[in-house]
């Protein structure tokens, strides 16, 4: 048997997570508050545009 | 962790996202949050009722499956037909569609999980799941990188219902599949068993509820898998180890702007984190046992948990992003998904016995 300790993994795993959020918006280009998405995609007259598994694209 | 501190962190997170990021993706934080509690709350998991159907003829897992199905579809079906800014989860019908699903059904068995099923496990802070989520990433990211190589097998352009036939006959249409699946279901269990299970009722009751607000405010159906591809590609690209611009995938304009926002931006990334959030916040009561795996155990699940990541890029999504959004925005690569899927939990559970877990 491998005996994993559940507490320390997940540690590990929450730590890793939020170094690669933080890293991610060190190095990811700046948000530009004023280009906000509408609140509410349905009745807005934008069409969404972000990505999703099922597109091929 | 206690719950009061975890609400404290979580909340500070939303505030964060609703300052430095965009009201949206704070609103769609709590979503995903709500989809963690619900997955994990009621423990929908999608695998452990395919499971519990062929090997005990139990039908309750499944049946909670068909009313989150037939839920989901009348509210977005409506929806879809009434409000154009909204998109379905439209996946070609293709060669790599039956292979991805296949392998997708094998795997998740064996890695006792499928996308939601490793997020809320990973969230719940069981071991071996949340050792497979950075897997599923990178396998996510490079089944993305060889989907365009995949498609030339054979494809056929998506097709979705509502486009073909309008919202109130795609949902007809919906339902009639819905109805048929579950007297299929009916044939194989048999008379004389349990149906419905209060548990498995809630649960999809919430995340139908929890998976039209995802369409209503994000403008697309709930997805997981994109935002794990996405993870993996950003570390890789960084690295210096991949040009995505030498790639069908990546160098499109949309994926190839995602590689350069943060991840904070994108949709489904962050109802996963939600997703894992909610979860967690569940697990500060829930008690969840685990059994010690073995090192053989150990690989073979993270095996697993890297071919269902880049199976289900193959699949154009897993049992949320192709079954679930699929199914109830009208897209037939998700009634394709699941017969595939489940010839390959047939499989998959056989295996599963084999390595004993």
């Amino acid at each position: 048997m491998t005996k994993v300790s559940k507490p320390k993994l997940s540690v590990a795993f929450w730590t890793v997570l939020l170094l690669f959020l933080v890293w991610d918006t060190v190095v990811s280009a700046p948000i530009d508050l004023r280009n906000e998405p509408p609140l509410i995609a349905a009745g807005s007259g934008k069409a969404s545009v972000g990505g999703h598994c099922a597109i091929a694209k | 962790m206690k719950r009061l501190p975890l609400s404290v962190a979580l909340l500070v997170f939303f505030v964060y996202l609703a300052l430095s990021v965009s009201i949206r993706q704070a609103i769609l934080f709590l979503v995903g949050i709500g989809m963690g509690a619900a997955l994990a709350g009621a423990r929908f998991g999608f695998t452990t009722g395919w499971r519990q159907l062929i090997e005990q003829r139990d039908p309750r897992g499944v049946a909670g499956q068909l009313v989150l199905l037939a839920l989901a579809s009348m509210l977005c079906l409506t929806l879809l037909a009434q409000f154009s800014e909204l998109t379905a989860a439209l996946g070609p019908p293709s060669i790599s569609l039956l292979i991805g699903a296949f392998v997708f059904g094998l795997t998740m068995q064996i890695a006792d999980g499928c996308g939601s099923g490793t997020l809320y496990k990973a969230g719940l802070g069981i071991p071996l799941n949340m050792g497979i989520l950075p897997l599923f990433a990178l396998g996510s990211f490079l089944g993305s990188v060889h989907v365009a190589d995949w498609l030339k097998l054979g494809q056929l352009e998506p097709i979705g219902l509502v486009t073909l036939f309008g919202g109130a006959k795609a949902l007809l249409i919906t339902l009639a599949g819905l109805l048929v699946a579950g007297l299929l279901v009916r044939a194989w269990v048999g008379p004389g068993r349990t149906w419905w299970d209060r548990k498995w009722l809630v649960g999809a009751v919430a995340l139908a509820v929890l998976a039209t607000l995802n369409l209503v405010i994000a403008g697309q159906p709930w997805g997981v898998v994109y935002g794990f591809g996405l993870w993996a590609a950003k570390v890789v690209n960084a690295a210096g180890l991949f040009d995505p611009t030498a790639n069908a995938f990546w160098s499109q304009a949309g994926n190839a702007q995602r590689l350069t926002e943060s991840v904070l931006l994108d949709i489904t990334s962050i109802t996963n984190v939600g997703i894992l959030g909610g979860a967690l916040w569940i697990s500060a009561k829930a008690t969840t046992s685990t059994q010690s795996l073995t090192t053989q155990q150990w690989i073979v699940g993270l095996a697993a948990g890297f071919l269902m990541g880049y199976s289900s890029r193959l699949a154009f999504g897993c049992n949320i992003g192709a079954m679930l959004s699929g199914i109830s925005t009208g897209s037939v690569h998700g009634w394709i998904w699941v017969p595939l899927a489940l010839m390959g939990t047939a499989i998959g559970l056989k295996v599963r016995r084999h390595y004993q877990f």
